[in-house]
């Protein structure tokens, strides 16, 4: 049986956008305010959920050819790396930094190793949260 | 600050990770989860000296000074741990690769072993309770994942009670620290310590420790073991080595941990308690040990023998006591490990698991026969071997503490070792040969090679003890002086 969902797709299609820049939003303000690696990615993961369940699985899969669990094993990989590197400088195993620097368009901006170990949190988030979501639909 | 004690558990981690990518290249997971584990050994090795010239280290994350950061904290005894857990996780690979199968090196096998064993050795060397919880979650989750894997009927059912049994203490666990950190206000074991010890140990913080009591007694198999022998008797040889050597260790290294550093003060309550749990552990493991006709729970139930008797000498808390419990810790480390090898060499050549179904195996596997003869006489306490000296140093402590009863129940119990094993020996090893010589499966090299290994670290550990005395007697010292530890964590 085929539904008929133009409405949803028509919605969908505008929404993930939102989403997406949500998603971002929420990603960078976890620096100092609620937010964050986690958070952002679910909101991420979330905007790839809907476009699961909007349009079918071959066609996202063909427009996002990314293995999930490889997206999650990088954000790991890329976490883990974060509190390595400080071993490259002598400091503590996980030792942050952070600096402020003059960029041409953004003015005055803190820049911070915490910010490298959150990305890697999100794609975490994002590469688990899709793999079960997909791994349960292949079941059904 | 030394930045070397964190790499026991941040190297497997980050191998964990990058073998994911390597998914189909079996090849590479191999010798990259090969190498890790011997690093880890030799790493242990030289911070095992380093901290017999310089005293026990730490290492703040991130440059937090204690009590407010996480911190790792690594004496003799959390070393030699992690020493003995490099070894057996290293043979147990060398097992997989001619056991396990393509089927299982495809689905992130290699990754979840090094996850596990860096939850392991995360455990040993953190110094802050909480962290401790988390790397008992890395370590049970990747079990989870390693016991259920193959997906065969009674290994989904086994491992239901299983992840049922450890989420539920985990959060009894949970509770226990939620009560602590209420009562006492900080997380660092170092702190913790010295906070009780300034107060008191007021009856409330006795009851706290009762439940901490719970959850390492479920995660031990300190006499809640009823969940142990199912589910270890179910999973892969390779991953039942695995569990057997290193998993209830975990929780022997926290109890161990626990009650000598934080709630030392009450020995006639929660001592006591742990010596009843010890004997009770004893008894029900050696009837359980005697009872069954299957190897795999025989083998089982042995584990379940050691932890009761390991916890003996932590009852009776005396220097001798507990550096047998060391010696015996990393013994038993070793040999169950092999045991559990060997109990599943058996099965695989002969594709039975009863005892009365398999006989007269020395004649077509004489070395296998003879390790496991090597095995049962070590396990009983016999001279060159390694249990001797643990079982001589336990004996030593209970009889200066005067408790004759769990003198008498441990040294029972290794009689129905003894009898459990030498059942299996004359049983399948001895009579007529089952095995004509055109069935006979031919035994692979990759196969016994671990169990050859292993065969002589047991040997050297019994006939090296001298050698290790030093290090044995100084984790034993830590441990019976929380001053040292807490020198080290908050005043240095």
């Amino acid at each position: 049986m085929r539904t008929n969902n133009v409405i949803l797709r028509a919605v969908v299609k505008l929404v993930v956008f939102i989403i997406l820049t949500l998603a971002v939003y929420l990603f960078l303000s976890g620096h100092h305010s609620p937010g964050g690696g986690f958070i952002g990615g679910l909101v991420l993961a979330s905007a790839f959920v809907l476009l699961f369940i909007a349009f079918d699985i071959e066609t996202v899969r063909h427009a996002i050819p990314f293995d999930f669990k490889k997206v999650a094993a990088l954000g790991a990989f890329i976490s883990v790396s974060t509190g390595f590197a400080s071993l490259v400088f002598g400091e503590a195993f996980l030792t942050q930094a952070f600096d402020y620097f003059e960029l041409p368009f953004f003015g005055k901006t803190e820049l911070s190793t915490v910010t490298i170990f959150e990305s890697g949190v999100a794609l975490v988030v994002v590469g688990v949260v899709v793999t079960i979501i997909l791994s349960i639909v292949e079941d059904v | 600050m030394s930045n070397l004690i964190v790499l026991p558990m941040a190297v497997p981690v980050l191998a964990g990770i990058i073998l994911v990518f390597f998914r189909n290249q079996v090849q590479i997971q191999r010798w990259i989860s090969l190498i890790v584990m011997l690093a880890n050994a030799g790493l242990a090795i030289y911070l095992l000296n380093l901290i017999q010239a310089e005293g026990v280290m730490r290492l703040d994350f991130g440059g937090w000074e204690p009590p407010f950061g996480i911190l790792f904290v690594a004496d003799s005894f959390s070393v030699i741990l992690v020493l003995t857990t490099s070894v057996v996780a290293a043979v147990c690979l060398l097992y997989a690769f001619s056991s396990i199968g393509k089927r299982y090196e495809n689905m992130f096998f290699y990754s979840f072993v090094n996850f596990l064993v860096a939850g392991v050795n995360g455990s040993f060397l953190t110094g802050d309770l909480f962290n401790l919880y988390v790397c008992f979650e890395i370590m049970l989750l990747a079990s989870y994942v390693l016991i259920a894997l193959g997906g065969k009927k009674a290994q989904l059912r086994e491992s239901i009670k299983y992840v049922l049994v450890n989420v539920i203490s985990s959060w009894f666990f949970l509770i226990a620290i939620a009560y602590l950190y209420g009562s006492i206000g900080t997380l660092n074991m170092a702190h913790i310590s010295e906070r009780i010890a300034e107060t008191g140990q007021a009856p409330l913080l006795t009851v706290i420790s009762i439940v901490f009591l719970t959850v390492f007694g479920l995660k031990a198999g300190l006499l809640l073991y009823f969940w142990l022998p199912g589910s270890y008797s179910v999973a892969p040889t390779a991953v039942a080595a695995l569990f057997g050597g290193l998993l209830t260790k975990v929780g022997i290294y926290a109890m161990i941990r626990v009650f000598t550093l934080f709630f030392y003060h009450e020995p006639s309550i929660s001592h006591s308690l742990i010596g009843v749990m010890a004997a009770l552990t004893l008894i029900g493991g050696s009837i359980g040990a005697v009872a069954y006709k299957d190897i795999r729970l025989i083998v089982s139930y042995n584990v379940v023998i050691a932890v009761g008797f390991i916890l003996v000498g932590l009852a009776v808390a005396t220097p001798a006591a507990l550096e047998g419990s060391i010696y015996y810790l990393m013994h038993d480390m070793i040999v169950k490990t092999l045991l559990f090898l060997l109990a599943g060499t058996m099965i695989a050549v002969t594709g039975k698991t009863k005892i009365n179904e398999m006989s007269g195996l020395i004649r077509n596997y004489p070395l296998l026969g003879w390790m496991f003869f090597i095995v049962m006489l070590s396990l009983a306490g016999i001279p060159p071997f390694s249990g001797f000296i643990g079982k001589v140093l336990v004996g030593q402590g209970t009889v200066e503490a005067g408790s004759y009863v769990l003198l008498t129940l441990a040294f029972i119990s290794s009689i129905f070792v003894l009898y459990s094993l030498l059942r299996i020996f004359l049983g399948c090893f001895w009579g007529e040969t089952i095995i004509s010589i055109e069935d006979k499966v031919p035994m692979k090299r990759g196969w016994l090679f671990p169990s050859i290994l292993l065969t002589f670290a047991t040997i050297g550990l019994g006939l090296g003890a001298e050698f290790l005395a030093p290090y044995v007697s100084d984790a034993a010292n830590t441990l019976l002086d929380p001053e040292v530890y807490i020198d080290a964590v908050l005043y240095e």
